[in-house]
Order: C-alpha cells, then sequence, then structure tokens
C-alpha cells in the first residue's frame, strides 16, 4: 500500500471496510457527513449493508440490531447526534454488544456550530448513555492514526463484546493529509456463541438488557465492572513527547495536541525543559503512565479545545501531586500554537520546584 | 377401553413457560398464533423475534425461537439492522401501542416507506398496560384511563391513531391487515392474516404489518367477557376490521 492523500472522514470509512465492516447505518450531520457519503457508496459495491437512517435514534437501533447477529457494525455522528444516540448506545453496553461509534466533535450544546471542538469529552468518556457504564474510547490525532485506531476498535469491541468510541473532532475529520491505508482483512465470518441467527439445531438465544431482578442486575452490573477493570489495566494508551526530562507536562488528545505539539517545540527552542504526554485512549484515562510522571513533573497543563473535561481525569491521575492548570478554546475557536505558548511560560513563571521537591504555585508563595 | 386421541397440543413454537399475563388478556392468544404460523411455514428455526417495552416485553420467554429485545418504540429498527446481516432469516417484531403507535410511529412508519422486509405484530389495546393502564395514542374518545380520569376528550387530547391506515398508503408496505382477538371467527382470521404477513416476508414481498384488536380487562377494569364486548362496542366502530393493502381479491 502506498501513502495517499485521505480525508480524515472517509479514511476511516474506508479503513473500517478493510478491517470488515458488514453493516453501517447512520444520518447526516456536519462534520461527519463525508464519512456516511462514502459508505453509501463503497458498502453496495462490496455487497455490504447500509442503510441511511430516518434519525439517530433509528440508526443506532439499527446498529444494535445488526450487532445482535454478530456482525461487525458501525455508525458515525456528532454532538447533537450521538445525543439521540444515547440511548441505544446504553442498550449496546448493557446487551454487550461490539458496537464501533464514531463522533466527529463540533461545538456545543445545543445546536452549537459546526467548527471543531472537542466538547463531548464527558459524554464519550462517562456513561454515553443511562446506566452505569463506560465505552471505551479512542482519541486519533492525525489521519494516519484514525486508519489505525478504526481497526483497533473493531477488534477491541468484539474481543470485550463492548462499545468503542472513536472520538475526533471536525478539523480531523475535514483535514487531508498522507496516510497509508491497511490491505482488506480476511475475515472469519464465524457466528459468535452469544449472536441471534435462528435457532436451527440449537437451543433458543435471547440478547436483551433487561434484568429484573435486582440482584440478577447487580450481578450483571457487576460483570460489566469487572470487564472495565480489566480493560482498564490492560488497554491504556498514550504517546509522549520530551517526557524524560520534562519539568512541565503539557497533556493534550487529539487535533488539540498537535497544536500542543508546535507550542512545546517552540518552548522547547526557548529552553524550557517541556513535554507532551497525548493519551490515546481516553477512557480507560492512561492514567498508570500520567500517575508515574506526577512525582516528577513541576506541573502539569492540560490543553484542550473546550471549558476544561479531560483535565479532570488529569487532576485525578496527578492526585494533588503537583499543580494541573488549563488552557482552553471553546466553542470551535481555532487554537494556536502561540497561545499554547503563553499558556505554558505561564505555567513556568507561576510555579517553582522547592529544595524539598515538592511542587507549589508561586501565587502560594507569595501569600 | 377408549382410546385417548390428542386433539390439542402446545405448539413447539411455544415453551413451557406459563405466561405473567393477566386473566383475560389476548397476549397468550397472539403469541400461540404467532407461533403456529411459524411452525406451520416452517420457518420457527430461522426466524428471529424482537420483543419490545411494554406487557410483551418477555415475549422471549413464550415464543421458542431466538429473540433480541429492543428499546421502547425502537423494535422496527432493530429488525432493520438484523435483516439487512441476515437477508434469509425472518425477523418480526411484536409490539404494543403504546410502543408502536406513540413513542415508535417513526420507527414503524419508515421501515414501512423503506420497504423492509419484515414482519411487525402490533397488539392494539388502546391502553398502557405494563405502567398500569395510561392513554395511548389509540385510546378511543371517552375512555377512561389513569392518565385521562374524566374520559379521553378529543378537544384536549385528540384523536386515535389508525395505525394500518397510516402504513399502507406506504408504498413499500406490502401488506397491511387490522384483525381482532374478540371471538373465535376473527381469531381464525387473524391466524390466517398472521401466516400471509410472514409469508410476504418469505416470498420478499416488503414490509407487512398485522395489527390484532386484543383486551386489557385489568386496566380497563372490566371483566374478561365484558372486555370482549368492549372491542366489539367500542374498539372495532374506531379501528375498522380487514386488509388494508395486499390481501386477496
Amino acid at each position: 500500500m502506498a501513502r495517499e492523500l485521505l480525508k480524515g472522514n472517509e479514511a476511516i470509512a474506508e479503513a473500517a471496510i478493510r478491517a470488515g465492516l458488514d453493516a453501517y447505518f447512520g444520518y447526516p450531520i456536519t462534520p461527519q457527513t463525508e464519512l456516511l457519503e462514502y459508505l453509501a457508496r463503497r458498502m453496495p459495491e462490496l455487497s455490504r449493508a447500509f442503510v441511511q437512517a430516518e434519525s439517530e435514534v433509528a440508526a443506532i437501533n439499527m446498529v444494535y440490531g445488526a450487532a445482535c447477529a454478530g456482525k461487525r457494525v458501525m455508525t458515525s455522528s456528532s454532538g447533537p447526534g450521538i445525543s439521540l444516540m444515547q440511548e441505544g448506545l446504553s442498550y449496546i453496553a448493557g446487551a454487550e454488544l461490539p458496537a464501533v461509534v464514531v463522533d466527529v466533535m463540533r461545538g456545543g450544546p445545543g445546536l452549537g456550530n459546526i467548527a471543531a471542538c472537542q466538547s463531548d469529552y464527558f459524554q464519550m468518556t462517562r456513561s454515553a448513555g443511562h446506566g452505569d457504564f463506560r465505552p471505551l474510547t479512542l482519541a486519533p490525532a492525525t489521519v494516519q492514526e484514525a486508519i489505525d485506531l478504526t481497526g483497533l476498535a473493531f477488534d477491541l469491541a468484539e474481543q470485550y463484546r463492548m462499545l468503542v468510541i472513536l472520538l475526533i473532532d471536525g478539523n480531523l475529520g475535514q483535514m487531508m493529509e498522507p496516510a497509508e491505508l491497511p490491505s482488506f482483512r480476511q475475515n472469519v465470518s464465524a457466528t459468535p456463541e452469544w449472536a441471534v441467527d435462528g435457532a436451527e439445531g440449537r437451543p433458543q438465544r435471547i440478547i436483551t438488557s433487561l434484568y429484573l431482578q435486582p440482584e440478577a442486575l447487580e450481578r450483571h452490573n457487576l460483570n460489566l465492572q469487572k470487564k472495565l477493570a480489566i480493560i482498564a489495566e490492560r488497554e491504556q494508551r498514550f504517546a509522549g513527547l520530551y517526557l524524560e526530562d520534562a519539568d512541565l507536562i503539557v497533556v493534550a488528545f487529539g487535533s488539540a495536541a498537535r497544536v500542543a505539539q508546535n507550542a512545546v517545540e517552540a518552548a522547547r527552542a526557548r529552553g524550557m525543559a517541556v513535554g507532551l504526554f497525548r493519551p490515546i485512549t481516553l477512557s480507560p484515562f492512561p492514567m498508570h503512565a500520567l500517575a508515574h510522571l506526577a512525582p516528577r513533573a513541576r506541573a502539569f497543563l492540560a490543553v484542550e479545545m473546550n471549558a476544561g473535561q479531560m483535565v479532570e481525569d488529569v487532576r485525578l491521575a496527578v492526585a494533588g501531586r503537583a499543580p494541573v492548570r488549563f488552557y482552553g478554546r471553546l466553542g470551535g475557536v481555532e487554537m494556536l500554537p502561540d497561545e499554547v505558548l503563553r499558556a505554558i511560560e505561564q505555567a513556568m513563571r507561576d510555579t517553582r520546584v522547592t529544595t524539598n521537591g515538592a511542587r507549589i504555585l508561586n501565587a502560594e508563595v507569595r501569600r | 377401553m377408549i382410546a385417548e386421541e390428542c386433539v390439542y397440543e402446545r405448539p413447539t413454537g411455544l415453551t413451557a413457560a406459563h405466561t405473567h399475563y393477566c386473566p383475560g388478556c389476548t397476549h397468550g392468544i397472539a403469541h400461540r398464533l404467532t407461533a403456529e404460523a411459524l411452525e406451520e411455514l416452517g420457518i420457527l428455526e430461522r426466524t428471529i423475534g424482537v420483543a419490545s417495552v411494554g406487557c410483551s416485553v418477555f415475549a422471549y420467554n413464550y415464543i421458542a425461537c431466538d429473540f433480541v429485545g429492543a428499546a421502547h418504540g425502537r423494535a422496527p429498527a432493530v429488525a432493520t439492522g438484523l435483516k439487512r446481516v441476515l437477508p434469509d432469516r425472518i425477523i418480526f417484531t411484536y409490539q404494543g401501542d403504546g410502543d408502536l403507535a406513540s413513542i415508535g410511529l417513526g420507527e414503524v412508519l419508515h421501515a414501512a416507506a423503506r420497504g423492509e422486509q419484515i414482519t411487525v405484530i402490533f397488539i392494539n389495546n388502546a391502553i398502557y398496560g405494563m405502567t398500569g393502564g395510561q392513554m395511548a395514542p389509540t385510546s378511543p374518545p371517552g375512555m377512561v384511563t389513569t392518565s385521562s380520569p374524566g374520559g379521553r376528550d378529543p378537544q384536549r387530547t385528540g384523536y386515535p391513531v389508525r395505525v394500518c391506515e397510516l402504513v399502507a398508503q406506504m408504498d413499500g408496505a406490502a401488506y397491511v391487515a387490522r384483525r381482532s382477538l374478540h371471538n373465535p371467527a376473527e381469531i381464525r382470521r387473524a391466524k390466517k392474516a398472521l401466516r400471509t404477513a410472514f409469508e410476504c416476508q418469505m416470498n420478499g414481498r416488503g414490509f407487512a404489518l398485522v395489527e390484532l384488536l386484543s383486551t386489557c380487562p385489568t386496566n380497563w377494569g372490566m371483566t374478561p367477557v365484558d372486555a370482549l364486548h368492549w372491542v366489539e362496542e367500542r374498539m372495532i366502530p374506531v379501528f375498522p376490521l380487514g386488509e388494508f393493502k395486499g390481501g386477496e381479491r
């Protein structure tokens, strides 16, 4: 395979096809629509299922149905549509079905706008619907990584019978950059032992999220939590830059991490010991690695295209062992490397390392 | 000695479980007719049912085929997902009037519009049963329910939704019929309609829907016998029986 100039949304669509996507159900919404349009053309060419649903509510319930048959199935949307899908996401989680959902984030709340934003972090890493569950959430920062993580998303979804979210923003969905697609996977399409396909020569199978007896539902919930604990142990992923000697650690995901990287490079050029920590799994958040860095960092700076959502996970990981600062732009305003650099410089000025190794804010010293 | 001859038994399409339905409820009849139709057509082992939210939420405990439980009103969307990836299987939904005619009206109309090759069994008993007897979109004017305690007043709550008439005008709908379960003659017609609806899917003719007028003695506050009379006197005038599309001419 050669490197080609690919648009994020279309690259994810083609990567899903090559990962063995059996069925796609979606509804138009900016900035993800190219994904639906691409699959509207490609899926019928390959005799695979494609339906433009009447709503996101219907689309996610079609995903639920196809997932019940043990097929590789995907939908995509953006914030307002993802909100409508939360009903189905919860049922998918409750029934332990494998499914991949792409959220190409835009500005909110409400209708908001169609500019790139990261304001669905809470929605897509916490419960993503009613009830007690979390999805597995992947956040690529380049078109190439989006392609790679699309394949991984299907594998993880099947391995854990789990809802997997691919969380990108409008920038990554819309941008074109050179990337290489994988070759087509040879899927073994054996029906999983839990899937429905007609009870021929075997006992009836039932797929439901209904457990009317509280004790039975508690057992089911404990099993879901056990699975999440295993995932949290095994699947934390991140990328690091200059972390070995970093004094100040910038934490950012997705396209904000690319802007932050420019700022980190500029800070390095000015002699500042700054590093970049980029979570690739947002749920589970790479707690272990970040917690490991906490004792030797002077401070952390979370940079996000929202009002400060991931920063809460950073604070949980750092657990008070270093100051955690936040810098963000809201409403789809594009963040520039210069403003992140100023936030880095400000954080460096505001913090110092004390002789006994404790990290404190200068403001606190002055008081 | 008189030799015993079995003249009536449980169809293989029904499990041995006792149902949770109230005395006089016609869900049991509808389940049996569905199971008989699947068995007689020889499709029980390649059929997947989609249960909905309401009294029939546990349909999978009684009808002995593979089953999936859907969110409230979404069964036709779930059935669409199943049918598109398993085109050689028979997919049916079993939905009540709150599920189908209220919260799920969009899903069923669009499944019909797309001509999805699925069969919808629609139980219309004019009330929300599981939640304790609230007004449904199918409650006739004047009907007393817990959420229309003075009787359904069309000035404030509008008029009943006639699902068959709505669905029949969709080009994608191939077979649409309304039958009733209030007497033996109508029960036989209901069975025939269910068979036709499944055959419609087997022959790839398109979307099929069978509405079955049903009773809810508990929430109607009637004896089972009075409930059967109420279907005839109060429901059929609002919901006329017949084949609205694709029937025998």
